[in-house]
């Protein structure tokens, strides 16, 4: 295992002074913190958070007991804010995912800081995202119809829908990201078992770190079970969009049935995945001083990411409106001309500007290091991702074959209150989990620190051993 | 606790002394507690009754199971116990003809507009639940208008007048005719001085000789008629003309060139089904007919007529004498004075049409709008006449009314008697007049001056609300009578079902006028007959027959022969006034003059050319609103002769400009809850000198107002949707016309299924006779059982017909060109829903159709998105009334009852199918034949432009049309394969007035397409806002 010997990293990945004990300290600290003794801005964010959640269930309740009538939808646009809002969650979910496996799989190290942020991320992601297509259902009481499982109605999902598809890459990412991040999670529930001061928190601790002992067999096994869910998540981050994407590519709509649909939607979900994170990082880094563990060098690097897909997605767009020119086809071509001078031109142009121009800036170093700047295009390209959704499903929808049924979607209170209302569950889960566990992985900065003071004392790292390698806890106790 | 009488009885005067003792709320639960009796103690602590605690520890193990088991088959017995104590009697005397699960089909007549329409209603166990139209009926010929078949709904509506009412309190049938007998004895002694009768058109025959007979009992008494959409012109030209009111028929199956003078005689006239069939007889072009009638129209307002028509003018309607009057010169009508052609009529127009004319002496015909002054009737019974299309084209028929007058002298007449205090009992049976009489008689004032003031009506209505006594009538599927038909044709009318709220019918009202209280409607209109000494001495086989066939053998009228006797035809043309614009009164075409209103489905009916709904709104021209700076939805006020109203415009493409058309029927405030409140009531400006044309000023206000409409969009933006073209150029190359692109590949993945059962269904729809009358979409909505959404619902797009029509215009916006496209479920063989719905609730049959399994549909709704044709409709929320009994009688069996978060869509009429595919197989005959299934829409279809059939079967009439040059599928492209295909449409215009063009036709004009200039609504997209 030689993956921390191989970077040269420009700029420290680690703030200078920490030590192992000031790294666990401050991150373990934070989970350990005497409930009485929470920080009254977390109790703030979360109380807010709360409140959205609670909308969130309040515009659940109303739409289980009226119908998806009670949001904008109509014929031609059966579609509206729930497929938009689903798309979104799950393109964020794909930085986490992809920050963990992919970047572990390829040895940057840098990601060890931000890596079960992210992972905690998708899964909240995913959670919104997942309730969606169920929600969005005119009677989501049988949702369970679209899960092949014996039945005496005798009868399967229909297979050729991609609908059906979505149910297993979704389950499958849900359950593989929900493993990824609780595996990483065990050697810190030992930290934290063995740092805890309460017999609750303990006992609690000590369930969920599953007997880690920090043994070196345990070290071994765990290091080969992170890298096989690694190796299992990494084909994920393309398949789950690649097949969200085929929701509509298989369909025969003008702006749905695109062959480059699959990258353009990973490319993008990747895309709005980091600008999530730069959107919660860099807030988060901030309050609770964690700027050594996540570094100029990281927002950087992430910058660098969303330059390399932001463009990817906008290439994507320019071969959408070339496609509806060069297929000669009068409907393909009205789509594009109605995406640019219809109705819903604004927010196509929105689009544009937010996801194919703003991004360009970070070709300038400027730009990436600046983190007002960073902090406002992350909230830019979240934007811009929902209206690339927008911009897909309704506009596509509203005009489409024959003209007698053309029409326009307005959201509704119920439209929006659901989607806000998501941000409720989302940061919900988000401030339990930076209250509760540790946001920063504790080991794995450990082991940074370790090969960065190698290289700080210019001596050669030469022991490969990992359980060698790794400070006992109590040694830093 | 009865054994206490053998333990220690309770003593209450000992309870009363214990509780007057206590302090503070006492609560006890029974008289022993309060006693403090032994037993109750006892009771107490043991918690369960006597022997139900107490342990006998005598039992052994063995004992304890077998009494367990004892225990537990005895309760096993007591299950079996429950059965019902009331007898139920056996269905051994089944009632004759009732097959549970088959329906029975009985003729009647529906007088919805007054003049009989045959229909053949079907009945499910005694509940009539669709009406259709009867074959044998010559104003049916199987077919029927909207509103007739709405009536199955207002027969049901749960709003119906359910209660005698005497000036508002509920009151009883007897305490009415307790009431009126000694005031009728009192207008007997006046030798019925002060008894005033006030009808609609009456064309029932026994409802006439009642009331000749009534009027022989009181001979002084008054009979008035009044109808708001009246034909007193007609009448009033007929008398100009001919110096006797005579009626006019029209055989347009004769006819090869047609003009039609502000009229629309496919929707607003009597018979106006037998002359949509008619004409479209004259318009069926196929590779081996390539022959057409020609219509000429020139109308102030769009009409279906103008829409169909050849060549459309617009001219406004006060102008329209001015033309005839030029047309009568051209053609050698003597004793017409020399005009000049009105202004924006183009000169070489008029000679082609003057020659074409000419040309067709015997075989052209020219009718003329009800609402046109008398003299242009005169004058178009002068062309007619000229033309020698008398008996050819048109023949004369005595009056198929029972007493024609001039209505709204009548009416005047009436009026008068109320103000001057002269009447003494005024019974109104049926009508409004408060709501629709001229706003200048003032009507409901003068109601409030009679002595007492009878309403016979289905609703309690603006009328009821002001009379002395308001009686629930019966619906005409509640009660016997009779009607004749535009024609004269007599039929009965018969009941298919006992008054559901009590209603009583004109015939048993005018029977209890004349003191006969207990006759029934059945013996009045039987006895009627029988005294006319038809069938001679087998009364009873007369009478089957003429109930089982929907038509009175030998009562068509004679055709009679009438001769000119106007030499002089009078100019009474008058200009507009400047500075004002002509305003038009129109019937609506979905409430027609308000008596609908109540009718969901009805007011939920897109209005064939403006697809508005739920509304009426001010239709005025394309011109016209840039002038005056006008959009859809913005309230303008009219005013004429001191009246003003406010009313939301509506810019219909190729209306005339400077008028304005505004619709009656709307603005009702005690319609019911459907129509209550619902539009703008038009009357308030109509006044008796001028019932229909007249003019005024529109000034705009700052004010909006949200007119609904199903379709925004009326431009094909150059798509090949509905394929036309004319008929020179369907002649050049009749086995490859010009105006069709190209052929499709058809490629797929899938390999095709062969459908080589026994049956596979197609349709094809003939566009070159679809009129957009709306019969069709009301048929489906009626028969399976399809949900009024509401106003809120339709604004946004939410509409659930599962049959629609769509409207394109292309051309010219003043006067452009109008056509329509009925639009289903067209089910595709390579169906794009079918492969995207993950839990298969859309699937194929074996016999080509594309079902929609409800059980089984989630609601994804990725069908509907998947679907280039928009057709299939969504349960977006709970829809379907399921509170309303009333509404559940109407719904029918056989179709399955739709609830919320459920995708539905066009079966084909797959119940039809079913119970036909069944006796097929019966009968030994699988491959059924045409006529086996009827679709609902292709039933109700007045020009049978619908046509449907199996597809397996090779002599099968869609088999034939799906080989016919003309036959195309709508977005075949996308390789969808339709079975649902169309045939061209062929227009025939005049080579004369339009040139040849170029081979490409001429379905919609725009070939680039540009969004941003398309935007024919506001900009939030919804058909204007508040």
């Amino acid at each position: 295992m030689q993956r921390y010997e191989q970077i040269e990293p420009m700029e420290p990945i680690i703030g200078p002074g920490q030590t192992y004990a000031t790294i666990t300290e401050r991150i373990s600290s934070i989970p350990l913190t005497d409930l009485r003794q929470t920080p009254r801005g977390w109790l703030v964010g979360f109380a807010i958070s709360f409140s959205f959640l609670m909308l969130f269930l309040i515009s659940i309740l109303w739409l289980f007991a009226r119908g998806t009538g009670i949001w904008g939808l109509n014929i031609p646009v059966a579609w509206g804010f729930a497929i938009i809002n689903f798309v979104w969650w799950i393109g964020i979910g794909h930085a986490g995912t992809l920050i963990s496996a992919v970047l572990l799989l390829f040895q940057q190290s840098w990601r060890n800081s931000i890596n079960r942020f992210a992972e905690a991320m998708t899964l909240f992601a995913v959670a919104c995202a997942g309730l969606f297509p169920i929600l969005h259902l005119g009677r989501p009481w049988l949702f369970y119809w679209l899960i092949p499982y014996p039945n005496t109605l005798g009868m399967w999902p229909q297979f050729r829908s991609p609908l059906a598809w979505d149910v297993f890459a979704i389950s499958t990412y849900a359950t593989v990201s929900l493993l990824f991040w609780l595996v990483g999670l065990i050697p810190d529930f030992a930290i934290l078992r063995d740092r805890a001061a309460g017999k609750l928190q303990r006992q609690i601790f000590g369930l969920l770190s599953l007997g880690w002992r920090s043994s070196s067999r345990h070290w071994h096994r765990y290091e080969m079970a992170y890298l096989i869910l690694a190796a299992l998540s990494t084909p994920l981050v393309v398949s789950v969009h690649s097949i969200v994407s085929l929701d509509f590519a298989v369909s025969q709509l003008p702006g749905w049935h695109v062959t480059i649909f699959p990258p353009y939607f990973v490319a993008g979900a990747v895309f709005s995945g980091f600008a999530m994170v730069l959107t919660l990082t860099i807030p988060i880094r901030k309050w609770y001083n964690l700027e050594d563990f996540i570094t100029m060098k990281h927002l950087d690097n992430m910058a660098k990411v969303m330059l390399v897909t932001g463009s990817i997605v906008f290439y994507g767009y320019l071969m959408e409106l070339f496609y509806g020119w060069y297929s000669a086809s009068a409907f393909e071509q009205f789509m594009v001309l109605n995406r640019m001078i219809g109705p819903y031109a604004p927010f196509f142009w929105a689009l544009i500007v937010c996801n194919g121009i703003i991004p360009q800036l970070l070709w300038f170093k400027f730009f990436r290091q600046n983190i007002p700047f960073l902090f406002v295009f992350s909230i830019i390209v979240n934007i811009g991702m929902w209206l690339e959704r927008f911009v897909i499903v309704v506009i596509s929808l509203h005009r489409e074959f024959l003209p007698s049924s053309w029409d326009m979607y307005t959201p509704t209170f119920w439209d929006w209150s659901l989607y806000i209302g998501s941000f409720g569950l989302f940061f919900t889960l988000l401030f339990l989990f930076i209250r509760f566990l540790p946001m920063i992985n504790i080991f794995e900065m450990s082991m940074l620190q370790f090969s960065e003071n190698e290289k700080a004392h210019g001596r050669e790292a030469r022991r490969v051993q990992l359980a060698g390698d790794t400070p006992e806890p109590a040694e830093m106790a | 606790m009865t054994m206490q009488s053998q333990e220690e009885r309770v003593d209450l005067s000992e309870i009363r002394t214990r509780l007057a003792g206590a302090t503070g709320q006492q609560y006890w639960r029974s008289l022993e507690e309060v006693a403090e009796t032994k037993e109750f103690q006892e009771f107490l602590h043991r918690e369960f009754p006597s022997g139900a605690s107490e342990w006998d520890n005598s039992f052994s193990r063995r004992t304890f199971l077998k009494v367990m088991g004892a225990s537990l088959a005895l309760a096993g017995l007591t299950a079996c116990r429950y059965q019902p104590v009331e007898r139920i009697a056996p269905y051994v005397n089944a009632p004759e003809q009732i097959v549970p699960g088959l329906p029975l089909f009985y003729t009647s007549v529906a007088t919805s507009r007054g003049y009989a329409q045959g229909v053949v209603v079907e009945s499910h166990t005694g509940r009539p639940t669709f009406i259709s139209g009867n074959p044998e009926h010559p104003a049916s010929l199987g077919a029927v208008d909207v509103f007739t078949q709405a009536e199955i709904l207002t027969m049901y509506d749960p709003e119906r007048s359910r209660q005698v009412l005497n000036n508002g309190d509920k009151s009883n049938w007897d305490a009415f005719v307790a009431d009126i007998t000694p005031q009728l004895a009192e207008l007997r002694r006046a030798r019925g001085a002060g008894l005033h009768i006030l009808t609609q058109t009456v064309t029932s025959p026994t409802l006439a000789s009642q009331f000749r007979a009534l009027q022989s009992a009181y001979p002084e008494a008054q009979w008035h008629q009044y109808e708001p959409v009246g034909r007193d012109n007609v009448r009033a030209g007929a008398q100009l003309a001919f110096g006797e009111y005579v009626d006019t028929l029209y055989h347009f199956d004769q006819a090869q060139v047609i003009l039609a003078l502000d009229s629309d005689f496919l929707f607003a006239v009597p018979g106006n089904v037998r002359y949509a069939r008619d004409f479209s007889t004259g318009r069926r072009v196929r590779r081996d007919n390539l022959e057409s009638n020609r219509l000429y129209v020139v109308e102030s307002t769009p009409s279906i007529t103008g829409a169909i028509a050849d060549h459309r003018q617009p001219l406004r309607a006060s102008e329209i004498e001015r033309l005839t009057r030029v047309v009568a010169r051209r053609l050698g009508v003597s004793g017409v004075s020399d005009t000049e052609l009105p202004p924006g009529m183009p000169a070489e127009w008029l000679e082609a049409l003057v020659e074409d004319l000419q040309q067709h002496r015997g075989t052209s015909v020219v009718v003329v709008g009800d609402n046109q002054p008398p003299i242009v009737h005169a004058l178009v019974h002068a062309i007619n006449q000229q033309l020698d299309n008398v008996g050819t084209t048109l023949s004369y028929i005595d009056p198929v009314e029972a007493h024609p007058v001039n209505q709204l002298e009548s009416l005047q007449a009436l009026t008068t008697a109320l103000q001057s205090g002269q009447v003494g009992m005024l019974v109104m049976f049926g009508g409004n007049p408060v709501y629709d009489a001229p706003s200048d008689l003032n009507f409901a004032d003068a109601l409030a001056r009679v002595g007492t003031s009878v309403h016979l009506s289905l609703f309690v209505d603006e009328t009821s609300a002001r009379s002395t006594w308001h009686i629930p009538a019966a619906h005409f599927l509640e009660a016997w009578g009779d009607a004749r038909a535009f024609d004269g044709t007599a039929s009965v009318i018969q009941p298919l079902i006992e008054p559901l709220y009590g209603g009583k019918s004109a015939h048993e009202l005018v029977a209890t006028l004349m003191g006969q209280i207990e006759v029934s409607g059945y013996d009045i209109v039987r006895n009627f007959w029988r005294s006319r000494g038809l069938g001679g001495r087998d009364f009873d086989t007369f009478w089957h027959t003429a109930l089982s066939k929907g038509v009175i053998e030998g009562t068509t009228a004679a055709p009679k022969q009438v001769t000119l006797q106007i030499a002089e035809f009078p100019d009474t043309v008058t200009a507009l006034p400047a500075d004002e614009l002509e305003i038009l009164f129109q019937p609506d075409p979905s409430v027609w003059d308000g008596r609908f209103a109540n009718n969901g489905w009805l007011q939920e009916l897109p209005k064939p050319l403006t697809k508005l709904t739920w509304d009426n709104a001010a239709l005025i021209g394309v011109a016209t609103a840039e002038r005056l700076r006008l959009q859809n939805g913005d309230v303008v006020e009219l005013r004429t002769q001191g009246r003003t109203l406010r009313v939301p415009v509506w810019i219909a493409p190729g209306h005339v400009d400077e008028a304005v058309t505004v619709y009656l029927g709307y603005g009702r405030e005690r319609a019911g809850a459907v129509g209550t409140g619902q539009g703008v009531n038009v009357y308030r400006l109509r006044t008796s000198d001028n019932l229909w044309i007249t003019s005024g000023q529109l000034r705009r206000t700052a004010s909006r107002y949200q007119l609904v409409s199903t379709q925004d969009h009326s431009s094909m933006e150059g798509r090949e949707i509905v394929v036309s073209g004319t008929l020179a150029q369907f002649r050049s190359n009749p086995e490859h016309p010009p105006f069709f692109h190209g052929e499709h590949e058809h490629l797929s993945l899938y390999p095709d299924y062969p459908y080589d059962g026994p049956r596979s269904w197609g349709m094809v729809i003939d566009l070159s006779t679809c009129i957009g009358c709306n019969a069709c979409v009301l048929a489906c909505q009626a028969e399976n059982n399809i949900p009024v959404v509401g106003k809120g619902q339709v604004a946004n797009a939410r509409e659930m017909h599962w049959l629609r029509i769509d409207r394109y215009y292309s051309g010219e916006l003043d006067n452009p060109r109008i056509y329509f496209q009925p639009m289903a479920c067209v089910h595709c063989e390579k169906a794009p829903c079918e492969l995207v719905c993950p839990v298969a609730a859309t699937i194929h049959d074996d016999e080509g159709v594309n079902n929609m399994v409800y059980n089984r549909c989630v609601g994804t709704r990725y069908c509907s998105n998947n679907c280039p044709y928009k057709v299939r409709r969504f349960n977006f929320l709970q829809y379907t009334d399921l509170e309303s009994e009333t509404l559940k009688l109407q719904r029918n069996p056989n179709v399955t009852v739709r609830n919320r978060g459920v995708m539905e869509k066009c079966t084909y009429c797959i119940q039809r199918i079913s119970a036909a595919r069944i006796e097929g197989e019966k009968a030994n005959q699988p491959v059924l034949k045409d006529g086996d299934v009827i679709t609902a829409c292709q039933a109700a279809c007045p020009t049978q432009a619908i046509i449907f059939g199996n597809l397996n079967n090779a002599d099968s009439e869609v088999n034939r049309l799906k080989a016919e040059p003309l036959n195309y599928g709508v977005l075949e492209e996308l390789n969808t394969r339709p079975r649902t295909t169309y045939l061209a449409r062929v227009t025939n215009p005049n080579p004369s007035i339009e040139p040849e063009m170029p081979a490409d036709g001429h379905h919609g004009t725009e070939t680039i397409p540009n969004p941003a200039i398309e935007h024919e609504m506001p900009a939030d997209g919804h058909h204007g806002t508040e």
